[in-house]
């Protein structure tokens, strides 16, 4: 057992984060914010160029033949820059969608939840997005449609959601440390009191359980596991862009800081692939079936 | 990134759950929770079952594999705990690998591996919880002996210990942190009077322990004289590092009994009960994985020695587990105010994780003040 990320994968994920450090910084990401819908279809091809999209494609298809650990740190990485874009769909449609494992096809898909990113903003559609309604999106990153939910949830889609909530998770905490630092009152820092320290430590602790549990799942590609990291991850991004904005104070309910986006786009994740209720109850089952094999006695 | 057996260790999985099929059903029957002596004689004699067997290292052993894999299939089979022998095998033992010489390390390790010797902690005060860097028990130089004064205090197993690693404060005069001295005492030394104590679950599991000018030989000292707030720091990585991983698979047990045990009493159509034993499951597979992460970090970056990363699986793991207890108590309805049924003192009992071993305040500073680097005082 060796639970680190290899120097293959680490020097993966430093490429993944100098890319988007050099081409999705802060200010391309406030220009994103400021041109709502629109693409980036330069950023987009050279993602492609880089093995984004056909990252898990097998070599003999032109892909770069890597797994899902290796995905969910590329992903990881797309969470922590916040990069917009239907990101997902077009990665899962590399190898059957032509053009887009190269990034020259932008795809969005229905997913089994009932939400589409990116509807218009796409050229081709995957499922069936009849009957789409369009939403006001409360992200001004991604553009929302709304479809009667169908099918089932692809497990593959909750792990590599999970790895970007990971990544704006990571993020938040951050944020909120850099800030935490920078920010005095009363004379000092206002890390310096305790409790703004105990919500940045909570914020960690939550980072690090969550990264555990999606790079796991990532290896054994389980789907109690998938469950487990998408619930912990979700907990994560969520509650860490909350604690973030808190620790921010009055600058964090702005719209110039950063904080609003991680946090909308934190929510809009939560509710792919069935949200997790359907991983809440599939971890119930899994509960019952792990005793039942086991034949655990009951006290 | 790998999660798999490799072929040493899949083989060593194989022959440890072929050995437990076999040694456990020939178990003595376990002691009542009260009956102190007997669990020491119960831990002990499952301590030196696997002494025998050639397992007793094995939290010791460099190889992160084979640590968890004893953990997961110990609980897995529901095997004894270390109970009594926590201290000594979980920090004490490793700490004095770590920090003692060859002789201390000849002359105490083996009986705590052979299930001979049983240790306490003796950290805390009665004015140095937390703070314990405040402690005040006193120790000066009488010829080769120190002679301590002083007492301590919720000393767990301090009635069936053998040995105490034991805090003392050497020079008065040095900064708080830097007259500070890591002995090992004997229990059964003249001036040393234990006096347990009841616990809110009703049972003696920890005591108060005076020191009467208590004598310990200069060659009990670990570390260098005044240097034992180092030496106090290793310790307790060990104790927050490690010793409580193997718990997070009996949690996962318990877990997996509750919800068997919903579904027999026409529960599980209820929603919000599944939903929330669902949301444990994750919570404690994420715990397992996060065992595995700070294990093999351990290995990889500090030759084995648990980074504060331990902070981290403390704070989360110990509000697990009263959550979990809390939902135990959910599923059992009115018997969850029956002393009887044991998850009613396990749920007691996990009240005191977020205390024991540091709280979940100090735990907090601790994450954010040396992994995030924010600045100190508050
Ligand atoms: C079951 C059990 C077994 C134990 N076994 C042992 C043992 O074997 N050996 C041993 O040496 N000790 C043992 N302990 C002691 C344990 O380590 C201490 O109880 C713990 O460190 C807290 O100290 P305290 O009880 O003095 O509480 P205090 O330090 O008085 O704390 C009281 C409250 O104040 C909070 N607090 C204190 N300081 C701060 C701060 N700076 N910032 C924010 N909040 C703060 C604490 O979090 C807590 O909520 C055991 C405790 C328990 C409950």
């Amino acid at each position: 057992m060796r639970f680190r990320p290899t120097d293959d994968q680490r020097a993966l994920r430093e490429g993944v984060r100098a890319l988007l450090g050099r081409r999705f910084d802060r200010e391309a990401l406030r220009a994103a914010v400021d041109r709502p819908g629109r693409l980036d279809r330069a950023l987009w091809r050279e993602l492609g160029a880089a093995g984004f999209f056909a990252l898990r494609l097998p070599e003999a298809d032109g892909g770069v033949g890597l797994g899902l650990p290796e995905a969910a740190l590329v992903f990881e990485e797309a969470g922590r820059a916040l990069l917009p874009g239907p990101l997902l769909a077009t990665h899962l449609a590399a190898g059957e969608v032509p053009g887009a494992a190269e990034g020259e096809t932008v795809v969005a898909a229905v997913d089994g939840g009932g939400l589409v990113e990116w509807l218009a903003g796409a050229d081709v559609v995957r499922g069936d997005a009849a009957g789409a309604v369009p939403l006001d999106s409360v992200d001004p990153l991604t553009p929302l449609h709304t479809v009667p939910a169908r099918g089932a949830a692809d497990p593959v889609a909750i792990l590599l959601t999970a790895a970007e909530q990971l990544g704006t998770a990571t993020r938040a905490c951050e944020l909120a440390v850099q800030h935490a630092r920078a920010r005095e009152q009363f004379g000092r820092p206002v890390g310096a009191f305790q409790a703004i320290k105990h919500l940045c430590a909570e914020a960690l602790v939550r980072v690090e359980t969550a990264r555990a549990a999606v790079y796991a799942a990532a290896v054994t590609g389980d789907p109690a596991d998938i469950a487990a990291a998408r619930l912990l991850a979700d907990e994560a991004a969520v509650r860490g862009a909350r604690d973030c904005l808190q620790v921010h104070g009055g600058m964090g309910f702005t719209w110039e800081a950063d904080v609003h986006l991680l946090l909308k786009r934190a929510w809009v994740r939560t509710r792919r692939a069935g949200g997790g209720t359907e991983s809440e109850e599939l971890l119930a089952r899994d509960l019952l079936a792990a005793t039942d094999r086991q034949g655990a006695c009951l006290r | 990134m790998d999660l798999s057996d490799s072929p040493e260790d899949a083989e060593f999985r194989a022959r440890l759950r072929e050995w437990l099929a076999k040694t456990l059903p020939a178990l003595p029957p376990k002691p009542s929770p009260d009956d102190w002596p007997g669990r020491r004689a119960y831990d002990l004699g499952w301590q030196r079952t696997l002494y025998d067997a050639g397992y007793a290292d094995v939290h010791w052993q460099a190889s992160p594999g084979v640590r968890l894999i004893f953990l997961e299939e110990t609980e897995r089979a529901g095997a004894p705990y270390v109970g009594a022998g926590f201290v000594g095998l979980l920090h004490a033992g490793p700490t004095i690998a770590a920090e003692g010489t060859a002789e201390q390390r000849a002359r105490w390790l083996p009986p705590v591996l052979r299930g001979e010797e049983v240790w306490c902690q003796g950290f805390s005060e009665p004015g140095a919880g937390s703070d314990l860097a405040a402690l005040r028990t006193r120790a000066w130089r009488d010829g080769d002996h120190y002679v301590v004064s002083g007492s301590k205090i919720w000393t767990s197993h301090a009635e069936v210990a053998d040995w105490c690693e034991l805090l003392v404060r050497t020079d008065p005069r040095a900064p708080k942190h830097e007259g500070i001295t890591w002995l090992a005492m004997r229990m059964d030394a003249p001036g040393v009077t234990v006096r347990p104590l009841r616990t809110l679950a009703g049972s003696t599991e920890f005591a108060e322990v005076f020191l009467d000018e208590v004598r310990v030989p200069v060659g009990n000292r670990v570390g260098a004289e005044n240097d034992g707030w180092r030496v106090t720091m290793v310790t307790l990585s060990f104790e927050r590092g490690t010793a409580f991983v193997g718990e997070v698979v009996a949690c996962r047990r318990v877990l997996g009994e509750l919800a068997a045990r919903a579904r027999r009493d026409g529960r599980w159509g209820d929603p919000a009960l599944r939903r929330r034993l669902g949301r444990l499951n994750a919570e404690f597979r994420a715990l397992w994985r996060l065992t595995q992460w700070n294990v093999s970090e351990a290995q990889a970056a500090r030759g084995g020695v648990p980074g504060v990363g331990g902070s981290v699986f403390k704070l989360r793991y110990s509000q697990a587990r009263q959550d979990l207890y809390d939902a135990a108590a959910e599923v059992l309805g009115d018997t969850a105010l029956d002393l009887g049924h044991p998850w009613v003192r396990d749920r007691l009992s996990s009240l005191s994780y977020t205390i024991a071993a540091g709280t979940s305040q100090i735990q907090r500073d601790i994450v954010a003040e040396r992994i995030l680097g924010l600045p100190k005082g508050r």
